[in-house]
């Protein structure tokens, strides 16, 4: 199923965040948006799933959700959203329960996704015992426990150590060149962008439109972190970024 | 100003070489975390205790005055050999349960309304914000007349006073649940009657339990009070009469049993707490 953006406009009360955006997530890639903070990245995302109504333009799935997908567009949020109350079991079944499933099929896709994030010896574990990355990682087997066709994720590492980051990146890239999915990936990290994104799109400061989008058609399995493409690219974008992004913090600062 | 002269002077001292005369760094830090230290607390009650019967038995505490700690144990055993202890506790102990949770259960209700609805939210809270202050005693009057003289009246005073410190627990747990959560829910599709259910509720369980807590001693305090207008039987009554016949041993007796029950139910909550809270710790 792909995703796709006509002529979305939102604005809240009188301040306009996005402007005129086209865009179009396709099946089976990750999308990545960048763009200086305050540019309306996270705005798009909710809009996206549906969690905000857009002042103008419209948002279109494309095709049929895949069989067996529960929740078709799908958050993975910054701060993981686990209840803590909860184990990991727990919190993934939490998704699984308003669909009436049985209960041999539910335990097959907790066991089937706890497996994929490598989760399986933590299932009985409450978020508390959790460091950020684990609980980072029960949050993403939580999304794909409903086969999602489309993952909505908003600055997913933002809140984990670089270290942590790393683990986590080569941890997507790894779920997706196993199961590739189709993802709208917000972030503010360049590297996040250049490890993931089969395409990069870069949103100018408030009001956010489109100033780039970048295709890289380097497999996902080659991009290490030594890659010297890479490490080109990411410079790239940053000079693109550069200006707004200084912009952006000195209107900030003004209040 | 004295700037250069400390500094010249401590520039050598700084750089002296390891192994000379160092000065150990001075510990500075630690206190401010209380741990929990559970003899201290029994070991102020006995001692307090054992002073005040020391005091007595010497005769520097009257025993018209403050009876020793012995003779209000004496009177609370007269009272259990009599047979009435269980009939004044059991009397007691009706009106609290039933009043505290038909409370506790309305307070919840109308509580998680006001915590979920706009409307709801409008209607409830200038209400209560107007009658709670008001001491319910003073309303008890009031509740004779509507309810009669036995039961019902005392009942509803307790009934009462748990109701509005829980609707302003409830609601305000309800407030302070972490808004992430419920976009979570809704992300996932997750209908409104199981985000309340499975999210709201068990997130907002910490502060409706405290508020059980101040419920649950505020009936306590209205249940004494409850029962010093016309009941036979009852903690209060039994406190009143003595209070009537000078007899302050099985006064003070009478505000211990008060006292243990305070305690008990304090217990109890705590358990609830533990078990329904222990994903905190």
């Amino acid at each position: 199923m792909d995703l796709r953006v006509e002529n979305l406009s939102h604005s809240y009360s009188n301040l306009e965040v996005l402007r005129d955006l086209n865009l179009t997530i396709p099946h089976g890639e990750i999308v990545c948006v960048i763009g200086p903070s305050g540019c309306g990245k996270s705005t798009l995302l909710r809009l996206l799933g549906g969690l905000e109504k857009p002042t103008e333009g419209r948002i279109l799935q494309l095709g049929e959700a895949p069989s067996g997908s529960l929740n078709p567009l799908t958050y993975v949020f910054q701060d993981f959203a686990l209840l803590p109350w909860r184990t990991v079991e727990g919190n993934i079944s939490l998704v699984l329960e308003p669909h009436g499933l049985s209960s041999e099929e539910k335990e097959r896709r907790i066991a089937d996704v706890l497996d994929r994030t490598r989760l399986s010896d933590f299932r009985k574990a409450v978020p508390k015992q959790l460091s950020g990355g684990m609980k980072q990682r029960v949050a993403i087997a939580r999304a794909l426990a409903v086969n999602p066709a489309v993952l909505l994720m908003d600055e997913p590492l933002s809140a984990l150590d670089s270290q942590t980051r790393e683990l986590l990146m080569d941890d997507l890239s790894g779920l997706w060149q196993r199961e590739p999915f189709t993802s709208c990936y917000i972030t503010h990290n360049l590297n996040e962008a250049v490890r993931l994104g089969h395409k990069v799109v870069v949103l100018s400061r408030r009001p956010g439109i489109i100033r780039e989008i970048v295709e890289i058609d380097i497999p996902l399995a080659e991009r290490e972190v030594s890659n010297p493409k890479l490490a080109a690219l990411q410079q790239q974008l940053w000079e693109m970024m550069r200006d707004e992004a200084q912009t952006a913090d000195m209107e900030l600062a003004a209040g | 100003m004295s700037d250069t002269t400390p500094m010249a002077g401590q520039i050598p001292a700084a750089s002296a070489p390891a192994g000379g005369a160092g000065k150990p760094v001075t510990f500075r830090g630690g206190g401010f975390s209380p741990k929990p230290r559970k003899l201290v607390g029994l070991l102020v009650f006995v001692v307090l205790i054992a002073l005040w019967e020391l005091g007595s038995r010497a005769g520097v505490i009257s025993s018209l005055v403050l009876p020793a700690p012995s003779e209000a144990f004496g009177a609370f055993m007269d009272l259990a050999n009599s047979g009435n202890l269980w009939r004044h506790v059991s009397a007691s102990l009706q009106r609290l349960v039933i009043g505290f949770a038909c409370g506790v259960s309305l307070g919840l209700i109308f509580g998680t309304a006001a915590g979920l609805s706009s409307v709801a939210r409008a209607a409830i809270t200038p209400l209560v914000s107007a009658i709670f202050p008001i001491p319910k005693i003073a309303l008890l009057p009031l509740f004779i007349i509507w309810f009669g003289i036995g039961e019902g009246s005392k009942v509803a005073t307790i009934l009462f006073g748990c109701f509005f410190p829980m609707v302003i627990a409830t609601y305000s747990a309800i407030d302070n649940v972490d808004r992430t959560l419920i976009r979570m829910g809704q992300s996932f599709s997750l209908s409104r009657a199981q985000i309340i259910w499975k999210i709201v509720l068990p997130a907002a369980l910490p502060g409706i339990l405290s508020g059980t807590r101040i419920a649950a001693s505020i009936s306590i305090i209205l249940l004494v009070a409850a029962e010093m207008i016309g009941a036979e039987y009852g903690i209060g009554a039994y406190v009143l009469l003595a209070g009537n016949l000078m007899a302050t041993d099985q006064l003070i007796a009478g505000v211990a049993i008060l006292s243990l029950l305070g305690l008990a139910v304090n217990w109890l909550i705590s358990r609830l707490e533990n078990h329904f809270l222990g994903w905190r710790n």
